[in-house]
């Protein structure tokens, strides 16, 4: 009940009253400042826009639910984001649950990706450090000024710590639950007081996954397990080749086949739609379908990097470049001339894609999947169905895996999921399956990319011009994000990590060809870092090598200037012993460090190398993210992303062959399994700068290292990723 | 129609006895925490018990199943399975968390017939099991620690 005699929070301003009251619940709604949220995130990062935003619900029995805008497929972000709202509410750690926000662009943007709500580039909880810290505040002192008017106290004396509110002079206390109906009508905080790093109780701590029980006894739902009433569903038969599209089909057969229910024409292909998976999948063996290849991509990947390496021979568009390297190139002492190549990479998560899809009785539509871009993924199935993007609401689920996949500036498989419930009809709810051999054939690969590289050092060994060129399909040409992304050509996702090298190369030039080929590609776990940081990394180790400078101190002599990158390459080497290397035959060290995303990461591998094969023993990764929020989920990330990544180092590649995709199950396209994962130590450096993100950083030092230590190891220089140490390509 | 004994439960099975078991599971019985991941036993996140042993669920057909006992995540119980999700849980192992119900029922069944395996023993009954999330340093740990509560 609104009582007006209550004072108002601290810091609290009358004329803002944007309660959201739920019964019994207390929920805040806010604004950004946006100059603190622009002072989290450092340089180069869009500008954070003020935006309202509700986050977290104080339940009658205690429970604080923090509202999660972003996807979490795996990498902690549930647990982190409500670490940074509850340290600041002053929560105990087990009273905190989370939930999934729905879809709501002016709520739950993505303050680095602007007006879109999102998840990727590693952003969800360097977007939300201010907003939620702010959240937590804000109810912190709701509770506060509502204890204080009950129990005749001045606020000044209200502490609110583990769960609990309490006034010490008079030894009185209460639970969030029994303050947080009254507490939320008072007017939220609009400049709440932050705590001091000395204040934090959970963030930098270890804290438990708040996911961990529900994933360990099955009862964590993933969208592949929902299961609405009267639900069927549908497998699409594709096209083998991409941008081919169906001629004719004879579904006669496919209809015989017990459980299925229908057969539709979609513009992906012909969907089967069935009882269940497997009488869909049947269905589907049944149909005889004519494709029209007339518009479709029918060369082979060989092919493709065969036009790439022609067109390396021009310059391309300059997105960098300082001096003139090719003149400083013809006095130099020694030239090293290199060509790296990168296959495409599927990113195989291990819940293939699917959706369910429903119109509901009001005539809006419900949708369930694990959303990662939901702003474009609800305005894209709208216009399908032909109802405004507010009529469409989706419900998110855990994700089983992503490394980007369910990102797509087209929606692919979520459009795919409306076009199949329009074609069938809409009479019941449809679940969309993505077979593992869908998946992985579909496309949307991290792009296939070549580069070309000269570059030299003086007789002292120091660099003297470094001539880059690549050449690649760019994800954003094309897309809707073309117009903010791409520069005079330049897709600022495609070179990051090399046309903005911190090394102090005095004559310096990184040139670009946007290839063009039909294969669709999209952003793989650290996006153009997961080849640029590769072809830096090894160049400059080569040039090390070159000069004769061991590889860690030439680096350090070329980041001066970048204090943060030189700071976790010598905790790296420190603590590998980079020192004292092994001196068994065979064996050696590599060492990489790179930035993306904010963060800074480096890696030492022990490898083992003989005849063909090679053995990763040991990595030792140091990395600098800002305040480390959740420190174990960082390390897992680290983790994670080894034991992600090795196999796309050691093997993994997307092959066409006429345009049709090779590899299309875990048997041809092998992740890394258990017998062959290193020992990974992480060694976090400590902080209090605003915290960046760990998903994907990990990732780009990996193979470098690896590269690197195979080097040291053997004497052979293997520059194209996947590494292949049997024959001589590349060395 | 075949009969299906799932976590201790008997139900009537309207399927083609060629469905695969996880198909059965997931679209007739609604037990969702059995996970498809690849259809071809290369994953494992499909690992179910039949009486007590792993098995991929995907390569396991309906009319295959006949008497015995199905267990899945959901009705796992006992000594070791308690280790085992407990040593899962304290040392925070998942992520994504998909392929984790298959990578449990594998360790529950390495730990049944053998109390105390080696690093070797780990490799050889889990490196049928993928986590793409890429967990295994955990994973492996997890099991040394539920064989420590275990003795």
């Amino acid at each position: 009940m609104l009582n007006a005699r209550r004072p108002n929070p601290p810091s609290a301003r009358p004329s803002r009253r944007t309660i959201l009251a739920g019964a019994g619940a207390l929920v805040v709604a806010f604004r950004v400042d946006p100059k603190s949220a622009r002072a989290a995130t450092g340089p180069n990062l869009a500008d954070v826009k003020a935006q309202p935003n509700a986050f977290v619900r104080i339940g009658a029995d205690d429970t604080v639910t923090v509202v999660i805008k972003h996807l979490d497929m795996g990498q902690g972000n549930t647990t982190g984001l409500a670490t940074i709202l509850a340290d600041e509410l002053g929560a105990d750690w087990k009273q905190v649950r989370t939930e999934f926000a729905p879809a709501d662009a002016k709520l739950y943007n993505n303050s680095l990706m602007g007006p879109i709500q999102g998840t990727g580039g590693s952003t969800a909880v360097a977007n939300s450090w201010f907003q939620l810290r702010k959240a937590g505040a804000a109810a912190r002192e709701m509770l506060m000024a509502e204890a204080a008017f009950r129990w005749k106290a001045p606020v000044s004396e209200i502490t609110v710590a583990e769960g609990v509110v309490r006034h010490a002079p008079s030894g009185r206390q209460a639970r969030f639950g029994e303050l947080a109906a009254s507490a939320a009508t008072l007017p939220v905080p609009t400049e709440p007081r932050l705590k001091d790093p000395g204040e934090w109780r959970l963030i930098g701590q270890t804290v438990p996954r708040l996911d961990s029980v529900a994933k360990t006894d099955g009862t964590a739902v993933y969208s592949l397990d929902i299961r609405r009433p009267g639900q069927v569903t549908a497998v699409v038969a594709r096209a083998p080749r991409f941008g081919a599209t169906v001629k004719a089909f004879d579904a006669a057969a496919a209809r015989r086949v017990a459980g299925v229910v229908d057969v539709v024409q979609v513009p992906t292909g012909v969907a089967v739609l069935a009882r269940d998976t497997w009488s869909a999948m049947k269905g589907r063996e049944a149909l005889a379908v004519t494709w029209d290849d007339s518009t479709a991509e029918t060369r082979s990947s060989e092919a493709i990097l065969a036009e790439y390496r022609e067109r390396a021979k021009g310059p391309g568009l300059t997105a960098s470049g300082r001096g003139d390297p090719q003149a400083a190139l013809k006095g130099a002492a020694k030239v090293i001339e290199a060509e790296f190549t990168f296959p495409y990479l599927a990113h195989a998560a291990m819940e293939p894609l699917n959706a369910t899809i429903e119109r509901a009785a009001d005539g809006g539509y419900d949708v369930y999947a694990g959303f990662q871009f939901q702003t474009v993924e609800q305005a894209t199935m709208a216009a399908i169905l032909g109802v405004t993007p507010d009529r469409v609401r989706l419900h998110s689920n855990w994700a089983g895996g992503s490394f980007g996949r369910r990102a797509t500036p087209t929606a692919d498989y979520l459009a795919e999921a409306a076009t199949v419930l329009k074609a069938s009809g809409e009479k019941t709810p449809v679940h969309l399956v993505w077979t593992r051999e869908d998946d992985m054939a579909g496309g949307y690969y991290r792009p296939t990319v070549l580069h070309r590289v000269r570059a030299g050092i003086d007789g002292k060994g120091a660099v003297v011009g470094w001539d880059h060129v690549m050449v690649g399909k760019s994800i954003m040409i094309g897309s809707p994000f073309e117009a903010m992304i791409v520069k005079n050509g330049i897709d600022a996702t495609t070179v990051e990590g090399a046309s903005d090298t911190p090394y102090a190369l005095p004559a310096y030039r990184f040139g670009v060809h946007n290839a063009r080929e039909g294969v669709p590609v999209l952003w793989w776990r650290s996006v153009g870092h997961s080849h640029t940081a590769h072809v830096m990394e090894v160049m400059i180790d080569e040039l090390a090598h070159a000069a004769d400078v061991d590889p860690v101190a030439y680096r350090l002599s070329l980041l001066t200037q970048a204090p943060r990158l030189a700071g976790v390459l010598r905790l790296a080497a420190d603590k590998a012993g980079w020192s004292a290397k092994p001196q068994d035959q065979g064996r050696g060290l590599g060492v990489a460090v790179h930035e993306s995303f904010g963060s800074y990461v480096a890696m030492v591998a022990d490898v083992t190398a003989q005849d063909a094969g090679i053995r990763v023993n040991r990595i030792v990764a140091a990395v600098d993210v800002g305040v480390p929020v959740n420190p174990d989920v960082i390390r897992a990330q680290v983790e994670g992303a080894v034991g992600f990544a090795l196999s796309s180092v050691l093997r993994n590649r997307i092959t066409l062959k006429d345009g049709r995709v090779q590899e299309r199950n875990f048997d041809a396209y092998a992740p890394t399994r258990m017998s062959e994962m290193p020992k990974v130590e992480v060694h976090i450096v400590p902080s209090r700068t605003a915290p960046t993100g760990i998903g994907e950083p990990g990732v780009p030092v990996l193979g470098p290292a690896i590269a690197n230590a195979v080097f040291a190891a053997t004497g052979r220089r293997l520059r194209s990723l996947p590494l292949d140490l049997s024959g001589v390509k590349g060395a | 129609m075949p009969n299906l004994t799932v976590n201790g439960v008997t139900h009537a099975i309207d399927a083609d006895p060629d469905m695969p078991l996880l198909w059965v599971l997931r679209d007739r019985l609604d037990a969702t925490g059995t996970k498809y991941g690849c259809g071809i036993a290369q994953c494992g996140a499909c690992t179910v018990h039949l009486d007590g042993q792993p098995v991929r669920a995907c390569q396991t057909r309906l009319g295959d199943v006949g008497t015995a006992q199905v267990t899945t995540i959901e009705g796992v119980s006992g000594r070791v399975a308690e280790a085992v999700q407990a040593a899962w849980r304290r040392l925070d192992v998942v992520q994504c968390g998909y392929c984790q119900s298959g990578q449990i029922m594998s360790a529950i069944g390495l730990l049944s017939g053998n109390a105390r395996p080696s690093d070797a023993d780990i490799d050889g009954a889990m490196d049928g099991n993928i986590c793409r999330c890429g967990t295994y340093q955990r994973i492996r740990a997890a099991i040394h620690e539920a064989a420590r509560s275990l003795a």
